[in-house]
C-alpha cells in the first residue's frame, strides 16, 4: 500500500497543459526529488501536492485518503519554500510554534516541541529574534524547524537551498540529509541541482515538460538511463552523446551486432585518453580543465568533409593529471561495455547490456 | 549665489503657506469675536476674546446633536467600509485573474461621475424606504463613496505581502480567516490603519450628501456650519464658531495620523 499516489495528475493554464498526466506512488518514510530544468513542472507538481495549485484532473491520495480537492490547511503537510517565507513579524520561536499554536496544542508541549526542533537545528539561541536578524542559513533552518515540529504526514521541499552560497548549501545539504535519516520522515524535494538529487535522494524523479522521464535510484540512472534526455541531465560533465553517423569509427568499435542507426553515448569517465596517440579514435585536445582531482579533457574527433559537415566533441575525465596542451593529438580508446545505446527517438536500446 | 536663491526659496515657502493657512487663521480669530467686531472695517486686530459664540452656537442649534451625528456617521461607515473593502483588496491582491485589473478601473471610475448625477436615483431610493434624514441612509452612501479608494489602498497595501508568506501560513493550517487575523493583519497594520483613517477623515468632511439626504434629525457638521449662512442671514462670528467646531477633532485627529495618511498613500510607490 502506498502512501502517496498521483494518478494521472494534470494541470493546465488556458489551452497550455503544464502537467500532463503524471502518476507516481511514493512509499512511506521514502525520500523522492522531483528534478529537471527550469519548467520542467516540478515546482508546479510539488505545489499541487501542498493544494497551493488546483489540480485540473486525475488525484491524489495521502494515506489511504483522496486529499484532491481538500485545502492546504487540512492536508497535514509541511513545505520549506525557496524564499524561506517566515513570518517577519513573528519571533524565531513563534515561527516554529504557529502551526502547533493554531491547531490549539497545550503551552507546555509546543515549548518542549520547539526546544527540541531549535536544539536539534542549533537555533536555541535565537528563539527570541526575529527572521530579520538572522543570516540566510539561519533563516533556512528555520524554515525547516517550522516543519518539523510539525511532525506532518510528507515534507515538501521546494528548492531550499538555491538562494544560500555553495558553501552553505553543501552544508545545508548534509544538514537535511541526516534529519532525513534520524526523522524517518517522507520527502519530496524539489532541486534543479542534480547533484542535491543524487546525493540526497532514495529515489529521483526526473521531469521534462511537464512529464516523467525515468524514476528510479540515483545509481540507476545514472547507470541505465531511459533515454538521452536522462542520461545527459545526470552526470557531470555530460553523457558525451555521439550521432552514429557523424562518426561511423564509434559504430565498429561498440560492435557490429549493437551497432545501429542511432546515438551511442560514452560517459567521460569512460573515455581514456592515450597522449601517444594510439587507440581506436584520433582526436585533437581542444581544452583541458585542471580541476586538481579532476582533470577534463574536451577534444574534437574525426575530420570536417568527407561528406560529413563536422567533427564531433568528446570529454573525458581522468583522475590524474596530464601535460597535454590545446592542440595536441591524442588517441582515444572507449572502456568495454560503457556503451549507452539510444535510437533516433533518443530512447535507451536495451540490447546495451547485452 | 547659493545663499540667496535659499533666502528666496525660503520666503516663496512662507508666501505659499500662509496664503494657504490664512482663511483659517481668520475663521480662528473671527470665532472669538462679537459679531459687530467681525464685520468691522478696517478689521480689528486687536480686542478681547469671547466665548459667547460657542455657548450661542450650542443653545441655537444643538452643536452636540450634530457632533454625535458625525462621530457616528464618520466611525460607522469606516468600520463598514473596512468590513467589505479588506475581502475586496485581499481576493484582488492574492487571487488575480485578468479582469482584476479592469475591476479595479471601474471602480475607479465610479468616482469620476459627479455625485450630483446620482443624486436623484439616491435621493428617490432613500425617499422610498423611509431614510431621508436617517443616520442609517448617511452611513451607506458615505460607505459607498468612499469603498472605491479603500479598495484600492489596501490592494496596494497587500500587494506588499509576499505570497509566499500566505502560503506557508495555509500549510500550516491557517484557515482564511487565520491567515488573515495572524498574517495580513498585522504585515498590513500601516495600510489598514491609513485607510481607516483617510475614511473617517472623508466621512467627517462629507457635505454634498448630508445636505442632500439630511437636516435636523440625522444632519452632520456639514449640515450645522451650512445652516449659519443662508436662511437665518450671514452671522460670521457665529458661523466662524461653528466651523471651528466641526473641524477642531478632525485636524486634532488629523494632526497626529499624519505619518499614517502619507504612508498610505505613498505605499506601493516607495519601498
Amino acid at each position: 500500500m502506498s502512501y502517496l499516489q498521483l494518478k494521472n495528475v494534470v494541470k493546465s493554464y488556458g489551452d497550455v497543459r503544464v502537467i500532463k498526466g503524471i502518476d507516481l506512488t511514493v512509499e512511506k518514510g521514502e525520500f523522492v526529488v522531483f528534478v529537471g530544468p527550469s519548467g520542467c513542472g516540478k515546482s508546479t507538481l510539488l505545489r499541487m501536492i501542498a493544494g497551493l495549485t488546483e489540480v485540473n484532473d486525475g488525484s491524489i491520495e495521502l494515506d489511504g485518503r483522496d486529499i484532491t480537492k481538500l485545502p492546504s490547511s487540512k492536508r497535514d503537510l509541511a513545505m520549506v519554500f525557496q524564499s524561506y517565507a517566515l513570518y517577519p513579524h513573528m519571533s524565531v520561536a513563534d515561527n516554529m510554534s504557529f502551526a502547533l499554536r493554531l491547531a490549539n496544542v497545550d503551552k507546555a508541549e509546543i515549548k518542549d516541541k520547539v526546544g527540541r526542533a531549535a536544539e536539534i537545528l542549533n537555533l536555541s539561541a535565537y528563539l527570541d529574534r526575529t527572521p530579520k536578524d538572522l543570516s540566510g542559513g539561519q533563516r533556512q533552518r528555520v524554515a525547516i524547524g517550522r516543519a518539523i515540529v510539525r511532525a506532518p504526514k510528507v515534507f515538501l521541499f521546494d528548492e531550499p537551498l538555491s538562494n544560500l552560497d555553495a558553501a552553505l548549501r553543501g552544508q545545508t545539504r548534509i544538514e537535511i540529509a541526516e534529519l532525513h535519516r534520524n526523522l524517518g520522515a517522507t520527502t519530496i524535494y524539489v532541486t534543479h541541482d542534480q547533484v542535491e538529487a543524487m546525493t540526497l535522494a532514495d529515489r529521483v524523479v526526473v521531469l521534462r515538460d511537464g512529464v516523467i522521464e525515468q524514476v528510479g535510484s540515483p545509481l540507476e540512472l545514472y547507470d541505465h538511463p531511459a533515454n538521452q534526455f536522462v542520461a545527459q541531465f545526470i552526470g557531470t560533465p555530460k553523457m558525451n552523446v555521439i550521432d552514429t553517423a557523424a562518426l561511423p569509427t564509434l559504430g565498429g568499435i561498440v560492435g557490429a551486432a549493437k551497432a545501429q542507426d542511432g546515438f551511442i553515448g560514452v560517459r567521460p569517465e569512460s573515455v581514456i585518453v592515450n597522449t601517444d596517440g594510439s587507440g581506436a579514435l584520433k582526436g585533437k585536445v581542444e581544452l583541458v580543465e585542471s580541476l586538481g582531482a579532476d582533470t577534463l579533457i574536451y577534444t574534437q574527433v574525426g575530420q570536417a568533409g568527407e561528406g560529413r559537415p563536422k567533427s564531433v566533441q568528446i570529454v573525458a575525465r581522468q583522475n590524474t593529471r596530464t601535460s597535454l596542451r590545446a592542440g595536441d593529438t591524442v588517441g582515444l580508446d572507449i572502456a568495454p561495455d560503457a556503451f549507452h545505446l539510444f535510437d533516433r527517438k533518443g530512447q535507451a536500446v536495451t540490447a546495451r547490456a547485452a | 549665489m547659493k545663499h540667496l536663491s535659499l533666502i528666496i526659496r525660503t520666503l516663496g515657502a512662507w508666501t505659499v503657506t500662509l496664503l494657504i493657512v490664512f482663511p483659517l487663521i481668520w475663521l480662528f480669530i473671527t470665532a472669538f469675536k462679537t459679531e459687530l467686531q467681525a464685520i468691522a472695517v478696517p478689521p480689528e486686530l486687536v480686542f478681547s476674546p469671547t466665548l459667547e459664540n460657542f455657548s450661542e452656537v450650542q443653545v441655537r442649534s444643538d452643536y452636540l446633536l450634530y457632533a454625535k451625528n458625525s462621530v457616528i456617521t464618520s466611525v460607522l461607515s469606516t468600520l463598514l467600509g473596512l468590513a467589505i473593502a479588506a475581502p475586496a483588496a485581499y481576493s484582488m491582491a492574492f487571487f488575480r485573474t485578468k479582469h482584476t485589473r479592469d475591476i479595479l478601473m471601474w471602480m475607479l471610475s465610479t468616482k469620476m461621475m459627479p455625485a450630483v448625477g446620482a443624486l436623484l436615483p439616491i435621493y428617490v431610493l432613500a425617499q422610498g424606504a423611509g431614510l431621508l434624514d436617517t443616520l442609517t441612509s448617511l452611513t451607506i452612501v458615505f460607505t459607498l463613496s468612499n469603498l472605491p479608494i479603500m479598495v484600492w489602498m489596501l490592494y496596494s497595501g497587500f500587494k506588499d505581502i509576499p505570497p509566499d508568506i500566505l502560503e506557508a501560513a495555509r500549510m500550516d493550517g491557517a484557515t482564511l480567516w487565520g491567515e488573515f487575523v495572524h498574517v495580513v493583519r498585522p504585515l498590513a497594520m500601516g495600510p489598514l490603519a491609513s485607510t481607516g483613517l483617510l475614511c473617517l477623515v472623508l466621512s467627517w468632511n462629507e457635505a454634498f450628501w448630508s445636505l442632500n439626504l439630511s437636516s435636523a434629525q440625522a444632519g452632520t457638521l456639514a449640515v450645522l456650519i451650512a445652516s449659519y449662512s443662508s436662511p437665518e442671514g450671514l452671522f460670521w462670528a457665529k458661523l466662524s464658531a461653528a466651523s471651528l467646531l466641526a473641524i477642531a477633532p478632525i485636524v486634532v485627529v488629523g494632526w497626529f495620523s499624519q505619518k499614517q495618511l502619507i504612508q498610505g498613500l505613498t505605499f506601493g510607490a516607495v519601498k
